[in-house]
């Protein structure tokens, strides 16, 4: 980067690494505009792969704890994947679980409901436009003509959160995280750079409250959801009432604020991306047990049968798959963490 | 794992309201009805009291089944916690069937009179999560 020598303040080293995910959070980077030059007058970018031409050999030779902070997105999919966080690990000062792939799986999280074997029949075999009658499928060697070894990343049976690879100092969720919350973690790097404080470990750059707290929306007190819709199956959608008093699924009311309610602002339910709040540990089954208690079953009293009464049934049917509905950006970080499949089908580690 | 099918015994974890069920099992050893031991009760003041993360925890923690039990629908101590219960523990096992640990998990109601009922259901779900073979999770745990 140009830069001029201004400064006689010692920069502060930062490397950027994308992993498993879109490539959103490196764009979202990018969106605190002007902004971004103050990153660059307190820092150096020593690795940045989506944006600059660093190889991972320049930060090997690097010494250990000579990165100040580490901002790694994406979650960790394959051997690379795991190889890159150890190492980026051992020569940083801060990791900083970028987004909310890192910090909870994310969308390639969802990834865990099949293994290896079923992901590689689908992408290589069973797609329309693919035509692969041997089912070539990528291998971690092979020999060329001329006698020279290649390799492949291994992919993995099943994808692992940042924390659960190495350990994490700071999180930064948000599918991306939205620009007031990098400019927070910008914010942070500042106080850094300059007085080398920073927040307690395991410190997550949102709010510590729901994201209802945030939402304008009026509620009714005694909620009571008598369909379930999904957003395009309603004609209109009251932009002033809560989306859960009108039958739309929003996981607002257990996951965490900070985003500024920007999608239920736009007439859209939360999914969930800044994940659960603070001190629930698995987002999916406090969405499902909160919904769960909001159906509105009329004269339940009357149903003394032992199984689950159909009104109940009916209601929870018009879920369109539960599990990447309620687990959406959070499967990888869940109490179970995967979907368990059998050892006659496949493998699963 | 060297336990089969129908040759292990399971471990069942059983949340009970304080008020019924529990009352129930209570009465079931009070008249020496007889029932297998793979049952290990906790006390909850309400099954409305349950959150699906128990359930999860205990499956994770190497439970092969999970058993809940409350008061019959309309005698709850507190008026409707067990209906509470009732839709919770319906949503979770639509997720559980996703997860592939369907059938794992088994309402019953159970008054506090009716320890017979409760002998009964507990023979009859030893037998059914025997029929099923140990928790998936418990390879990656033991």
């Amino acid at each position: 980067m140009e830069e001029e020598k201004k400064e006689p303040k010692k920069k502060i080293k930062i490397a950027l690494y994308w992993a498993a995910t879109c490539g959103g959070c490196d764009v979202a980077t990018l969106d605190i505009e002007e902004k971004i030059l103050d990153v660059i007058n307190i820092a150096d970018i020593v690795l940045w792969p989506v944006a600059m031409d660093f190889k991972y050999e320049d930060v090997e030779k690097m010494e250990p704890k000579s990165i100040d902070v580490c901002l790694f997105n994406g979650a960790v999919r394959n051997s690379e994947h795991e190889e890159i966080a150890k190492m980026l690990r051992e020569k940083s000062k801060v990791m900083i679980a970028f987004g909310s792939c890192a910090c909870f799986g994310g969308i390639p999280g969802l990834g865990n409901v099949a293994n290896r074997e079923q992901i590689f029949k689908v992408a290589y075999k069973d797609t329309p436009s693919t035509v692969n009658p041997e089912f070539v499928t990528p291998q971690t060697e092979m020999m060329t003509n001329g006698g020279e070894k290649l390799t492949l990343p291994e992919f993995w049976n099943t994808v692992k959160t940042l924390d659960q690879t190495v350990d994490v100092d700071y999180y930064v969720p948000g599918c991306p995280p939205t620009v007031d919350r990098i400019n927070d973690a910008v914010g942070i790097l500042a106080k850094f750079a300059e007085t080398g404080e920073l927040p307690p470990k395991g410190a997550v750059v949102a709010f510590d409250k729901n994201l209802c707290d945030e939402c304008e929306r009026k509620r009714d007190e005694e909620k009571k959801i008598k369909r379930i819709y999904r957003p395009h199956e309603l004609k209109e959608i009251d932009p002033e009432k809560c989306l859960l008093d009108q039958g739309i699924l929003c996981m607002g009311l257990a996951t965490r604020g900070g985003c500024g309610a920007r999608c239920v602002n736009a007439n859209m339910p939360c999914r969930g991306c800044y994940g659960p709040s603070p001190e629930i540990k698995d987002h999916g089954a406090a969405v499902l047990s909160a919904i769960a208690s909001i159906l509105g079953v009329e004269d339940e009293a009357e149903m003394i049968d032992i199984g689950t009464p159909e009104e109940v049934e009916e209601l929870l049917n018009q879920v369109k798959d539960p599990l990447g509905t309620f687990y959406r950006f959070t499967l990888p970080s869940s109490m179970l963490k995967r979907v368990i499949i059998k050892p006659e089908k496949g493998g699963e580690t | 794992m060297e336990e089969e099918k129908g040759d292990f015994e399971p471990k069942i974890v059983g949340f009970t309201c304080n008020w019924c069920t529990y009352a129930g099992a209570d009465l079931a050893g009070t008249s020496r009805k007889k029932y297998p031991p793979n049952i290990r009760l906790i006390r909850l003041m309400c099954s409305g009291r349950i959150d699906p993360m128990f359930v999860l925890k205990a499956l994770l923690n190497g439970a092969d089944g999970v058993f809940i039990g409350g008061c019959h629908p309309g005698e709850c101590h507190y008026i409707k916690g067990n209906f509470y219960a009732r839709r919770r523990i319906a949503a979770l096992r639509t997720i559980l069937k996703q997860f592939g640990l369907d059938n794992r998990v088994r309402s019953e109601w159970i008054s506090a009179s009716e320890g017979d009922k409760f002998a009964r259901t507990m023979k009859e779900m030893a037998e059914e999560i025997k029929q099923l073979g140990p928790n998936p999770m418990r390879d990656k745990i033991l």
